[in-house]
């Protein structure tokens, strides 16, 4: 009973960690969320288990975060995706800072003091505009995999701009782009630039700012717009990702010791 | 984790008293009445001493949105030219009225009452006297009103005397509506008696300051009802009456709205008719309690004065929260907050009521500045649930009571 667990369910993938006592990652898993939360999760912590040559009794309490958090029947708590990204950020950058995590349906950006102590936070408008959705939205519309629009941003040499708040209007937009017979590659790039504006327009971000979510392990082009666009190099945790997960985790752990301190 | 909310044992004297003036409202030309519709906030207290029944469709319309009919009628307004961006109680309401389907129904009876004269105030919004007009037009029938000082610092002799005159004004078309005279002796009577429904109202909605507080705004919204719809008669006087004694026993027994009251939210914003119960519900399992609101407190009309009607009703309808300025605002919400003794602020920015949506000029942030008091911000709507987010909400109201929790 010496491990953690924290499983993050999110709107697009479901992410599993195991720490040991030390706050150690010792296995992850990472799998579609799909429509039956309670199975991906049991999945998941199989993976897990059989990665790191443990079994269900090594796991002393689990924590749940994402939008299936209230699905897993094995957890002992849940907290939400703002508290765990927050958690699991602080945990690599113990300092005052700005936490966004992009994430495939909404993004957050999460203030955190030098105490580690959530001061604010923000969640985006009900609107997909700046988030995973809209990224997987360009994809589609342009005949592309989602995986290849980091690639392919990569290449642009003339970056098209897109203006619109709105997905749809965005998409139309990139129809205009197409029939000027801009390249894909540039145009692929001013998506991610509308990514970073959305972002921005959310919240106003000082100090240090760090990133999380899948959006943003999947894309490290963004990592490189967002310092631009804030002026600073934006801090990423190891398996960005993964940090909900592993905030969960953190959590399950302080809340095990402390439910083991005597009264 | 299961929880109910706590009824009121006076709830079945508040289904009656309601009730029965639903069943009056539709009974009016079999009862020789003439029906004036009414904006919720004034001047119901002349149209109540003309001899008029008096009818507010924005009581209609909250209906419409928590029995969850709005959202499947405001687009047969929306279809007519009524855009989707513009107040859901009006394209509620008039979905409704062409469906022919109506919460009435529900009680068995007919639908809304036909209006003999509508009467509007826009110290609200623009929205009700475009709203009103629409009827006027499918019934032939005058659409009369005050055109109120809207976004106001102080309220100065001028404003309130061009209110006052405009009020006065209404009385000709009224008179030859209703086929009586005007009585200014009536008028101090109806005016003295909403005076005491709202000094009730304000005591009722003052229990919350308790700590823990024995009613919820989620029940408030509810409670509401006569404050809103009768105020001056005698009916709303004595459920208020009946009220107020529950909670002040509820408070003499310690029994809170939200058991284990750990947190207390003010809401700032209108109602989200249609999730009531579910935000309820969410709140009671966080041991959150909304203990006030801006909403509820806006049927409070401290200016009413039997011995000055006209003036005394242009003061109290056009110094209500929803047409003053930022810098007024912002003293009211710090006041509330500091008298209900609140942990945070919950903002609804409700997309279709940019007039009851107060965190748009950057309100929140200088709020918390000023309290160093928590916000959120749920985006939303009174009565267009197209426009909310189960989820987005539910999470981030559950990430707001972490943070209370934390700090």
């Amino acid at each position: 009973m010496s491990h953690y667990c924290g499983i993050d369910v999110g709107a697009s993938a479901a992410k599993l960690v195991l720490i040991d006592a030390g706050g150690k990652v010792v296995a992850r898993a990472l799998r579609r969320s799909g429509i039956a939360y309670a199975e991906t999760a049991e999945a998941c912590l199989a993976e897990a288990l059989a990665g790191a040559g443990l079994s269900r009794d090594d796991v002393a309490h689990t924590a749940s975060t994402g939008y299936g958090r209230h699905n897993i029947p094995w957890a002992n708590d849940s907290s939400t995706e703002i508290a765990c990204h927050g958690r699991g950020v602080f945990h690599h950058f113990p300092r005052a800072l700005a936490v966004i995590d992009i994430g495939a349906q909404d993004n957050k950006v999460i203030h955190i003091d030098a105490s580690g102590r959530r001061t604010h936070f923000k969640m985006n408008r009900k609107c997909a505009a700046g988030t995973g959705a809209f990224l997987e939205e360009i994809a589609y519309r342009m005949n592309l995999d989602v995986g290849e629009l980091n690639r392919l941003a990569e290449r642009s040499t003339k970056e098209a701009s897109l203006g619109s708040f709105c997905t749809v209007f965005a998409a139309t937009e990139i129809l205009t782009r197409i029939r000027d017979g801009e390249k894909v590659e540039d145009i692929v790039k001013g998506a991610f630039r509308s990514v970073v504006k959305r972002v921005m327009e959310m919240d106003v971000i000082e100090g240090d700012l760090a990133l999380s979510g899948g959006v943003v392990a999947h894309n490290p082009l963004l990592v490189k717009l967002i310092g631009e666009t804030f002026g600073r190099e934006p801090l990423v945790p190891p398996d960005p990702q993964f940090m909900g997960a592993f905030g969960a985790a953190l959590f399950a752990l302080e809340k095990s010791r402390k439910e083991a301190m005597p009264c | 984790m299961a929880v109910e909310r706590r009824d009121f044992e006076s709830n079945q004297a508040m289904r009656q008293v309601m009730g029965d003036y639903f069943v009056e409202l539709t009974k009016g030309a079999e009862n020789g009445k003439k029906t004036a519709w009414c904006t919720s906030v004034g001047p119901a207290e002349l149209l109540l001493s003309m001899g008029y029944n008096v009818y507010f469709p924005e009581n209609h319309g909250a209906m419409l949105g928590a029995s969850r009919m709005a959202t499947d009628l405001i687009p047969l307004a929306n279809a007519q030219g009524y855009s989707p961006d513009i107040c859901s109680y009006l394209t509620a309401d008039i979905g409704s009225y062409l469906a022919k389907q109506s919460p009435f129904q529900k009680m068995k009876l007919p639908g809304p009452p036909k209006a003999d004269v509508l009467v509007f105030n826009t110290n609200q919004c623009r929205d009700v006297k475009d709203w009103f007009q629409f009827y006027a037009r499918e019934w032939d029938v005058p659409c009369i009103g005050i055109h109120s000082p809207r976004a106001c610092g102080d309220l100065d002799l001028a404003m309130v005397d061009s209110v006052a005159k405009q009020i006065e004004q209404l009385i000709p078309t009224l008179e030859q509506v209703v086929g009586q005279k005007f009585d200014i002796d009536r008028l101090r009577e109806v005016i003295k008696s909403s005076r005491r429904c709202t000094e009730l109202w304000k005591q009722v909605l003052e229990t919350a300051a308790n700590v823990p507080s024995p009613i919820s705004f989620f029940d408030e919204t509810i409670q509401m009802g006569p404050a809103v719809v009768l105020r001056g008669q005698q009916s709303a006087i004595d459920y208020y009456e009946l009220l107020l004694k529950e909670l002040r026993q509820r408070v003499a027994d310690g029994v809170a709205a939200v058991e284990g009251e750990s947190f207390r939210i003010y809401w700032e914003g209108m109602p989200i008719w249609g999730k009531l119960k579910d935000l309820s519900t969410q709140f009671m399992q966080l041991k959150a309690c909304v203990v006030a609101s801006t909403y509820c407190n806006s049927w409070i009309f401290e200016a009413l004065d039997p011995s000055d009607p006209f003036e005394s009703m242009a003061r109290a309808y056009s110094s209500i929260f929803i047409c003053r300025s930022d810098d007024p605002k912002e003293a009211y919400i710090e006041e509330m907050v500091q008298k209900y003794k609140v942990n945070g602020i919950l903002y609804h920015d409700a997309k279709t009521c940019p007039n009851n949506s107060n965190c748009r000029y950057q309100m929140p942030q200088r709020l918390q500045t000023r309290l160093g008091l928590p916000y959120m911000i749920v985006n939303g709507d009174l009565n267009d649930l197209r426009l909310y987010s189960d989820e987005q909400t539910r999470t981030n109201i559950e990430a707001f009571v972490e943070q209370l929790a934390e700090a």
